[in-house]
């Protein structure tokens, strides 16, 4: 897969929360920014985001999915750098929306934003170089890689920084390479099929015998425990974000 | 109401998608395995192959001809088909010519795309698969679920079961069984035919090769006993040299099924010469279009690299529980969400649900040997499906949230408002979750929580 190319990002970060974060996941979003702060970044927030055009895009419906993926490239013009706590999200930024604006008069923009947009643990480890995380953790954790960084430079920044927290343990799973089923308008049309991808994975992780299930996206968490929830086994799962911040907090209490 | 792929997956019976799921999974086991001991950066060499077979596709036009020029060189008749029918036609031409009136037939796609074998047949020419997969498909009137393992959906009760009842012998499951017989059925049948029809997994420009690919030995056996050796060729199949072979053969078997190499690689210059002892005495290349030029001016070009190792399928988490068959096409699962629609042309429609099939978690991506970019030809072909006004059934309409999502001030209300009333606003979230509670529990909606502690925190500060 392409990847943009980027040069080492300032400290200057506008936070692009993402909608799932505005709507249910705020802590996620808090989490993010006391992580990147704790980086010695200066987070700022622009108002007036909204979503980066996803649903529509995957939808097929390009032609309801532009306007918001432009009213995105003009909420972020100016910013140094955009970090989301979401693979997907980061992904419709660095790669979609110039699939979306192909043959575009808007095409430049999109590349340009493009260069400047990063997924958070992408942009700890590869746009920082941060390779350590401190604090700590006792925790057994599951990973669920988001599909969203398949093939991508970024694929094993969260991996990394998890396993780099002291007292945590990276505990692997069977089939961990396959996706959960959630996909957005897919899990709506296909619900038959997404439910058993996602019955499979929450079995796979409950055999292994873990605390927690941590994934860089809010989609996968929000899919996996609300099947886990309806199915009467709910299993306990934590953005990447969360994790960090609470390993932080973890140095703060043992300090 | 949900797709059709999703509702053929629903009607598969447990243990037929057991069969499906544990192949393909075992399927991808192996071939990561294989792949990455022998190689250190196996995405080094896809990267490769897909840049060989893109600049091939480029300038298929030159490449063509000069294969026809060699093949016709190396003394082979070359035909060109348009499409599907024109393929049957010069087949059977061929065979009427020579009075040919039994034929063995070596694992082809193309050939099942072009729907041959029922040609022929209704033509009174006898056409048995050798393969030993398609002969068990042959057998029991089913059809492939699978371009590399035709019978995946099968578990080896059910062959039995089949052969039993063709009259291959009484119920016996053993696999060694299984295989005996069906060999000995075959032997006759190889030494009865008077043609025998294959596909091409490569063919070389620059010396006319053919290159074909089996385990079981059955294209040798095909081409040894008979005197007429027609290939069926999709003009996709070129790469410019003899050079490029290897890099394709390590990736092919690799990928495929999760070998080194396969069994027996054959590579066929043109028919039997003067100082050879057998091998078939006439040769003739067909090489097939069936929509791949259109496909090739398409923006989803990039298909056509595809060198069916079927990879894609067994790491596709929707092939997995779907099976073959849902994908109504003889190409299913990833590829065949890409390929089905763009080669059905006029029909495009009718197959406009294929790409949506897909969680677009890019595992097919990933593994492909040829780097198709699967996952953005999807997105591709379903805005192609959405301008050409194909809608998806019970798929929610985009256009009001799209309204509100361009909107800030409208977007800040929804989140405000659905907060205060404890609903989810309608128009705010992607439509998609509307639908969600049958199998879900919706998270605690806490709409604009995040904006107001942002707010407030920075005015403290
Ligand atoms: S698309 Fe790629 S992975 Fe799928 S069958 Fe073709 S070559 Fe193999």
């Amino acid at each position: 897969m392409s990847e943009p190319t980027r040069s080492q990002p300032p400290r200057q970060v506008s936070l692009m929360a993402t909608c799932l974060a505005d709507a249910f996941f705020d802590d996620v979003a808090v989490a993010t920014v006391l992580v990147l702060e704790h980086l010695g970044c200066q987070v700022s927030f622009p108002e007036a985001q909204t979503c980066c055009a996803q649903p529509a895009f995957n939808a097929g419906d390009w032609l309801a999915a532009r306007p918001v993926a432009r009213h995105t490239l003009s909420v972020f013009r100016d910013a140094a750098a955009v970090v989301a706590p979401s693979g997907s999200c980061a992904r419709m930024l660095s790669h979609g929306s110039l699939l979306l604006f192909e043959g575009e008069p808007d095409l430049a923009a999109a590349e340009e934003l493009a260069t400047r947009s990063w997924e958070l643990s992408d942009f700890i480890v590869n746009g920082l170089g941060v390779r350590k995380w401190p604090g700590r953790l006792s925790q057994r954790v599951l990973f669920h890689a988001s599909c969203h960084s398949r093939g991508t430079r970024y694929a094993t920044a969260a991996r990394t920084l998890l396993a780099s927290i002291a007292g945590l343990e990276l505990v692997e799973f069977r089939e961990a390479e396959q996706c959960c089923g959630f996909g957005g308008t897919f899990s709506v049309n296909f619900p038959g099929v997404s439910h058993e991808m996602g019955a499979l994975k929450l079995s796979h992780a409950s055999e292994a015998n873990a605390n927690v299930l941590v994934s860089a996206d809010m989609g996968c968490l929000m899919h996996l425990d609300g099947l886990g929830k309806r199915q009467g086994a709910p299993l306990r799962t934590r953005h990447l974000a969360q994790v960090l911040r609470d390993a932080l907090e973890g140095v703060e209490a043992t300090a | 109401m949900s797709e059709p792929v999703d509702r053929f997956a629903l009607l598969q019976t447990r243990e037929r998608r057991d069969s499906v799921r544990l192949g393909s999974k075992a399927g991808h086991e192996k071939r990561t395995a294989t792949l990455f001991d022998d190689f250190q950066d196996p995405n080094k060499l896809r990267t490769l192959a897909g840049n060989i077979k893109q600049h091939t596709l480029d300038h298929l036009d030159g490449y063509l001809e000069q294969a026809a020029e060699r093949l016709e060189a190396n003394g082979a008749h070359v035909h060109f088909a348009n499409d599907a029918e024109r393929a049957c036609e010069i087949v059977l031409g061929v065979l009427k010519r020579r009075g040919a009136k039994r034929l063995v037939k070596a694992k082809t796609m193309v050939s099942e795309e072009v729907a041959l074998t029922p040609f022929l047949e209704h033509h009174g020419i006898e056409c048995v698969e050798t393969d030993l997969g398609e002969f068990v498909v042959q057998l029991s009137r089913d059809t492939p679920s699978h371009i590399v393992k035709p019978i995946i959906h099968k578990n080896r009760k059910e062959i039995a079961r089949t052969f039993e009842l063709e009259g291959l012998g009484p119920y016996d499951d053993t696999p060694e069984v299984i295989t005996r017989r069906a060999r000995e059925f075959l032997r006759k049948k190889y030494l009865a035919a008077d043609a025998a029809v294959t596909g091409a997994n490569f063919v070389s420009a620059e010396s006319g090769r053919v290159v074909l690919v089996t385990n079981e030995g059955n294209s040798r056996f095909s081409l040894a006993a008979t005197r007429c050796h027609i290939a069926l060729v999709g003009i996709e199949k070129l790469v410019p040299s003899d050079r490029e072979l290897g890099v394709f053969l390590n990736l092919l078997a690799r990928s495929g099924t999760g070998q080194q190499l396969t069994v027996y690689t054959e590579f066929i210059s043109g028919p039997r010469a003067a100082t050879q002892a057998d091998g078939p005495e006439e040769m003739h290349v067909v090489f097939l279009d069936n929509g791949r030029t259109a496909a090739l001016a398409s923006d989803c070009r990039e298909i056509l690299r595809c060198i069916r190792c079927g990879a894609c399928l067994n790491v596709c988490p929707v092939y997995r529980q779907a099976s073959g068959h849902a994908y109504r096409s003889v190409y299913p699962g990833p590829v065949g969400a890409v390929l089905t629609p763009l080669l059905a042309g006029e029909r495009f429609s009718e197959f406009a649900d294929l790409p949506r099939a897909s969680s677009l978690c890019g595992a097919c991506h990933e593994v492909c040997p040829v780097d198709i970019p699967i996952e953005d030809l999807l997105l591709r072909l379903r805005a192609r499906g959405k301008r050409e006004g194909i809608e998806s059934p019970g798929a929610p309409s985009m256009g009001g949230w799209s309204q509100v999502a361009r909107e800030p001030l409208a977007w800040k209300a929804a989140l405000m408002s659905g907060r205060l009333l404890r609903y989810v606003p309608e128009r705010l979230l992607p439509p998609s979750l509307q639908a969600w509670n049958q199998h879900h529990e919706l998270p605690a909606f806490r709409g604009g929580a995040f904006r107001s502690w942002f707010r407030t925190r920075k005015s403290k500060s």
